[in-house]
């Protein structure tokens, strides 16, 4: 894991001179293009958010929460570990976290890939709608809670109640999860799955078997209102 | 021929107050079907409310403006405390969230028709923003929601103010439901969820937990949108007085506070009746919050908006004299499009209701085409039609409210205070803190007559 503030880049930031605000700012100009660096980001929040342009960003160091939020085109690094909801709401693009990611990573994320070469917190994942998430290590308890679209793939283990409440989300795991959550079942791996997730972990950089994986997904049950689910 | 209520007391026949038809119709209703009671609408059960406040007239200590001549100003400005470019709207009431979906679209670009005509904000809700609302609107609040259906970037920018939301008045701590019958193919699509599911929102928000979080939340949609946009926080009516208090901490600069009469397309029964406290007591905590804070009617404070059971000018004009700086309505705006009209009486009847009663926006069955996705049903309302009914309503609202601020001798709507009030319960003296009527008493607050 690299931290330190050696990425070549076009342009580069030092956020303990420029201010956050004027940072973002400039990455949200029109017509953007070409490679950025953040230097010295320190665990600040919401770096990076928001953007939405075809440039490459690395953030050199550990950031807060919600780092690349709503991003859309950009592909985002961060060299470091990152806080709650990283690449939250992502849209498009790519975001990369060579550390760990809190709980929450790619939250409600509606397209793009988020890699975390680490591991990630509780709820990874939770509500997506349509990203696509590769875990290098394990995700905590409640990871794809409510998932709606999109696939999660765990290269490490699963905590508690994975899957709870799932849509149509599709969740391929290598280890093993400490438990599934409501509704959450292990489904068969086809060549449609197999082909699906090599393709995933290769975007990502990984050359794992695809078949040493296992698949999990919704088993509908709670589509609709019964006395014995309708809490 | 039916038994009327005279005929049944001559018989000597007695309901039970506790055991009344409507409870006893509950009860066998669960037997029957074994699952609780879904509904639209607010609280429907008697609650002190606005109609026990009474304003003070001028007289001798007090000087009248001219009812029809003297200028009595109505513009409100909200959210101008962090903002680059706060919402000026001519009037104090807007149009409350509610969502595509829930709604039709020919139902949400009526609402923005109306509130554009006469220079009010409308909102989105659970569903996202549909075009024919954004081309609608001219002010438009884009809510952010625990479920985030639709949410994009795009959209944020597009919108002229965001309001989080944490909550709303007729079920606080609870999520949303749409019933599968409203959840065709593009209200699924902007959702991302299969086609006819039961879908639940989520009760709270999935990547933070807390006011702390909450702040860096809102610094996050600020940063994401360049700070041009007021955001507001909407909080159910419960713990009022924290909620509001956090809200401000956490860097909203606008408060929305929903009292449980304030509307629902679909609710259990229980949580609805329930859950939550009325609009009249929730308004003082809020109020006492700001001013505590020191961010009351300033001009880099946090502006307050008030909901839940407005019907009137009198109720905005109590509002603003309880300290809100605006209101909006949500129920009250559906009745103005037509909800509920006699000309569907035959059609309400057919489900089992009838006008005046009608309460299942849940099954997407509306006879008025407002809270349906049925495409032959959705004709039933004319967008522009639909949009002129409901700037009619805006504009009477308004006029009664100023009607009532002439009369206490005030220049403008949000000039009127608590001491233009007087209560004529001990429950709404109370909970408004204003005396009960003939006498000082403020229950709760002073000692004696």
């Amino acid at each position: 894991m690299s931290i330190s503030g050696t990425t070549p880049a076009d342009v580069r930031f030092d956020l303990a001179v420029t201010p956050l605000r004027e940072v973002n700012q400039l990455l949200h100009a029109d017509g953007l293009s070409g490679s950025f660096a953040i230097d010295a980001p320190a665990g600040a929040h919401n770096v990076a958010v928001g953007l939405d342009a075809p440039v490459a960003v690395a953030i050199n160091g550990h950031v807060g929460y919600y780092a690349a939020g709503m991003n859309k085109q950009a592909e985002v690094t961060v060299h470091g570990n990152a806080g709650t909801g990283v690449a939250e709401n992502m849209m498009s693009g790519s975001v990369r976290v060579t550390g760990n990611a809190s709980q929450s990573a790619g939250a409600t994320g509606r397209g793009g890939l988020l890699v975390i070469d680490g591991d990630a917190g509780a709820r990874c994942g939770i509500s997506m709608k349509g990203i696509d998430i590769v875990v290098g290590g394990s995700v905590g308890h409640m990871s794809a809670f409510m998932a709606q679209r999109g696939r999660l793939v765990v290269r490490g283990d699963a905590g508690e109640a994975l899957g709870d409440s799932v849509y149509e989300a599709r969740i391929y795991l290598r280890g093993t999860a400490a438990s599934l959550g409501a509704d959450c079942v292990e489904k068969p791996m086809t060549e449609e799955h197999l082909e699906e997730l090599a393709g995933l972990l290769k975007a990502a950089g990984y050359d794992d078997d695809p078949s040493s994986y296992r698949r999990y997904g919704s088993a509908r049950t709670l589509y609709h209102f019964h006395a014995d689910n309708s809490y | 021929m039916t038994a009327t209520s005279n005929d049944r007391a001559r018989l000597g026949l007695r309901e039970s107050a506790t055991f009344d038809r409507t409870t006893i119709a509950a009860i066998q209703r669960a037997a029957e079907t074994g699952i609780y009671d879904i509904r639209g609408w607010g609280a429907k059960r008697a609650l002190p409310h606005f109609d026990d406040l009474l304003f003070l007239g001028a007289s001798v200590s007090r000087y009248p403006l001219e009812g029809y001549r003297e200028k009595c100003g109505t513009d409100v400005v909200l959210g101008a405390r962090n903002a680059r470019h706060p919402l000026r709207l001519d009037v104090p009431v807007t149009i409350a969230g509610m969502s595509f979906g829930a709604l039709s679209g020919r139902a949400k670009e009526a609402l923005g028709r109306g509130a554009s005509e006469v220079g009010t904000s409308t909102t989105t809700g659970d569903g996202g923003m549909t075009p024919e609302e954004r081309d609608t609107s001219k002010h438009l609040v884009y809510q952010y929601l625990p479920n985030r259906y639709g949410m994009n970037p795009d959209d944020l920018r597009r919108a002229d103010a965001i309001e989080v939301v944490l909550g709303q008045g007729a079920k606080p701590g609870g999520g949303g439901m749409l019933l599968g019958q409203k959840v065709s193919e593009r209200v699924a699509g902007m959702r991302d969820l299969p086609v006819g599911i039961d879908q639940r929102s989520a009760s709270r928000h999935p990547d933070w937990t807390g006011p702390d979080d909450l702040t860096i939340k809102i610094n996050e949609l600020r940063e994401i949108t360049d700070w041009e946009k007021p955001i507001y926080v909407k909080v159910g009516a419960s713990r009022t007085y924290y909620d509001v208090k956090l809200a401000v901490h956490a860097g909203a600069d606008v408060v929305v506070v929903d009292g449980m009469q304030g509307g629902t397309a679909a609710t259990q029964e229980v949580f609805i009746e329930n859950v939550g406290i009325p609009t009249l007591a929730a308004i003082p905590q809020a109020v006492q919050a700001l001013q505590e804070l020191g961010v009351h009617r300033k001009p880099d404070g946090v502006q307050l908006i008030v909901s839940g059971g407005i019907r009137s000018g009198a109720d905005v004009a109590k509002c603003l004299a309880l300290g809100a700086d605006a209101v909006a309505i949500g129920t009250a705006a559906l009745i103005a499009l037509g909800d509920n009209h006699p000309r569907f009486e035959d059609d309400y009847q057919r489900l089992g209701s009838a006008a005046g009663f009608y309460d299942a926006f849940q099954a997407g069955q509306d006879p008025a085409g407002i809270t349906t996705q049925d495409p032959e049903l959705q004709q039933r309302l004319d967008p522009v039609e639909g949009g002129r009914r409901l700037a009619n309503y805006l504009r009477v609202l308004t006029m009664e409210a100023q009607t009532i601020a002439r009369a206490c001798g005030k220049a403008h709507v949000t000039h009127l205070e608590p001491e233009d009030m007087v209560a004529v319960s001990i429950e709404a003296a109370a909970m408004a803190r204003v005396p009960l009527a003939g006498t000082s008493w403020v229950p709760g607050q002073s000692g004696g007559f």
